[in-house]
């Protein structure tokens, strides 16, 4: 079912692809020197580094190095927090996401966003799921049904939930909840889907169930995670970034990117390595 | 480890903490009790149909108050109809959009102040502002505004209030699926934090209700046979016709008299008491 309906997206999304003349809408980024400060406090500094389209790419690293500070700079989230600067350069599929070049809301409906903590609507099912297609000015009931279905399988929920589409979503269990909010950022058809450390918040069934649904989600999006759990980011990514902010002075530096495989088995970096088996962060 | 008699001392402190704080909330209890109680047990002889539907008569010694309820009655829907959106959308302002500075800060500075303003500092506003300066004459319309400007800081803080008790996860994940800032609020923020909203307005609005040296002076009047039929008309309110009957009546009667506050206190009860029943029925519709 699941696979069926990612193709389906697929082919949905394609003839959108082709309308952009020699940028496919895929969901790539591209990032260059970029920096982040929160007031004086510098964060992140010189950060470039690739992100492949329908692959996940898992960022890792210790406590407070920046992560979730680098992910909000892909979808724009850092403007929403006062005080921040954002450095460098940010391509979205060639197409540059910073500064005044392109309206967050616009690159928030192509860069879709889970949180740490399962955060639905105090709504139905329903309405969690269309409420980014509503948004988007979208009104047709069919059409909404249709998304509301397509959405929900994609996030492996639609057995467990189409019979209750009217039931509030608090009534859902948390794992429920967080694949009722990868649903919600689907509905939108985005590009690429940021996960901020999507199943920390979440017993082993639960978190199996999205590891699986970001296994199935890859033929349609991009995704990037931020994980603390080396072997879910070893089981999952197909690229890993490590970061690391070597002393509080200092912003954090991206110490090394590539291959899951090859970062898990033999990287380049000492400091990968000892963070990887676990002998600091 | 504690030893024995150190173990018995906190022992000894925590029953007598204990014991007076409970007494202190029994005390509050009885208090209240007391007063309803009370108003209820002198009130209540007063209270029959003919009482909720006749005018005064006799200069109030008879009959009953149904202009006087009436009046009550408009001039609060009055102050509502300014003090509610005004005060709302002010709070949504503050709360959501104003930048974090000198002038914001400013700003809750003078509401606070002006939640701390006398009652009969605002008649005298009343009437020399609305009245007098912009023309309206001792009327309604006139006491509805001025107790709209007492109101207001209890609405504009019970909107901020309401509002940050909703949490960033949820405005995060509306922004984040491409809402704007405006939209988040309207479908996310402001329908979860209706129910917050609403309680504390009925409270500013009740408190209002049972003012009266805010219309002293802007249009409310010792006797009126008829209903008031324009926001212009002058009016009888519940708080001025007790206040008038017992200090400008002689043998005035106190059955009556004591019937119109159990109406008053009644009347504010019933709206609060509607007011909470709604809002623990939406709660259970949304925990965080
Ligand atoms: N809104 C903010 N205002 C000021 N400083 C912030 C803010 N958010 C994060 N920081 C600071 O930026 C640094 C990086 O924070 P960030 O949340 O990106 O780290 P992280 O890698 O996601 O950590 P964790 O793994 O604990 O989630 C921290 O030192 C933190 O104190
Ligand atoms: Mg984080």
């Amino acid at each position: 079912m699941v696979t069926l309906a990612a193709a389906d997206a697929r082919a949905h999304g394609a003839p959108v692809a082709a309308e952009q003349e020699d940028l496919p809408a895929e969901g790539s980024f591209s990032l260059r020197d970029v920096s982040v400060a929160y007031g004086r406090d510098r964060v992140i500094e010189g950060v470039s580094m690739d992100i492949p389209p329908h692959a996940v790419t898992a960022l890792i690293g210790p406590s407070g190095c920046g992560k979730s500070t680098l992910l909000r700079c892909l979808n724009r989230m850092n403007d929403e927090l006062g005080n921040v600067r954002v450095g460098g350069h940010i391509t979205l599929d060639g197409q540059d996401i910073t500064g005044k070049a392109i309206d967050p809301v616009d690159l928030r409906m192509r860069v879709g966003q889970v949180f740490q903590r399962p955060n639905p609507f105090p709504m139905t099912i329903f309405d969690n799921v269309v409420y980014g297609p509503r948004t988007q000015g979208i009104r047709g009931r069919d059409e909404l049904q249709a998304l509301v279905e397509e959405s929900l399988r994609s996030a492996a929920l639609w057995e467990e939930v189409k019979k209750s589409l009217k039931k509030h979503a608090f009534e859902l269990s948390g794992g429920q909840q967080q694949r009722l909010c990868i649903a919600r950022a689907l509905a939108t058809k985005p590009e690429v889907i940021l996960m901020d450390e999507p199943a920390s918040a979440l017993d082993p069934i639960s978190t199996q169930q999205i590891e699986d649904t970001i296994a199935s989600l890859k033929d349609d999006v991009t995704i990037v995670i931020v994980t603390h759990n080396m072997q879910q980011a070893a089981r999952i990514s197909d690229r890993t970034a490590f970061m690391l902010r070597e002393s509080l002075e200092e912003p954090a530096h991206l110490i090394e990117v590539g291959e899951t495989r090859k970062m898990f088995t033999n990287p380049d970096d000492a400091r990968t390595e000892s963070y990887i088996t676990g002998r600091f962060g | 480890m504690m030893t024995p008699s150190r173990r018995r001392k906190a022992r000894i402190a925590e029953t007598t903490a204990r014991m007076l704080l409970g007494s202190m909330a029994l005390i509050v209890v009885g208090i209240a009790l007391f007063v309803v109680g009370y108003i209820v047990y002198r009130g209540a002889g007063a209270l029959d149909w003919q009482f909720l539907t006749d005018v005064p008569r006799n200069r109030g010694r008879e009959g009953g108050i149904f202009p006087v309820v009436i009046g009550t009655v408009w001039v609060v829907g009055g102050t509502a109809a300014f003090a509610l959106p005004v005060g709302i959308l002010a709070g949504v302002y503050l709360s959501e959009y104003a930048p974090k500075g000198f002038a914001t800060r400013a700003v809750r500075l003078a509401i606070t102040n002006m939640a701390g303003v006398p009652s009969i500092v605002y008649g005298l506003f009343g009437l020399a502002a609305f009245v007098l300066l912009a023309g309206i004459g001792r009327s309604i319309l006139a006491a509805a505004l001025t107790l709209a400007c007492m109101t207001l800081p209890v609405v504009i803080t019970a909107t901020e209030e309401a509002l940050r008790q909703i949490p960033q996860d949820l405005r995060q994940a509306s922004l984040a699926l491409g809402a704007t800032k405006f939209r988040m609020i309207r479908t996310v923020v402001l329908p979860a934090a209706a129910p917050g909203i609403i309680t504390g307005s009925i409270l500013g609005l009740a408190r209002a209700a049972g003012e009266t040296a805010p219309i002293l002076f802007t249009g409310a009047v010792f006797q009126m046979r008829r209903i008031p039929d324009s926001p212009l008309s002058q009016f009888m309110a519940l708080p001025y016709h007790i206040y008038t009957q017992v200090t400008s009546v002689p043998e005035w009667n106190p059955d009556l008299v004591w019937g119109t506050a159990l109406v008053l206190v009644g009347g504010v009860s019933l709206v609060s008491v509607a007011a909470a029943t709604w809002r623990a029925f939406q709660r259970r519709k949304i925990a965080w």
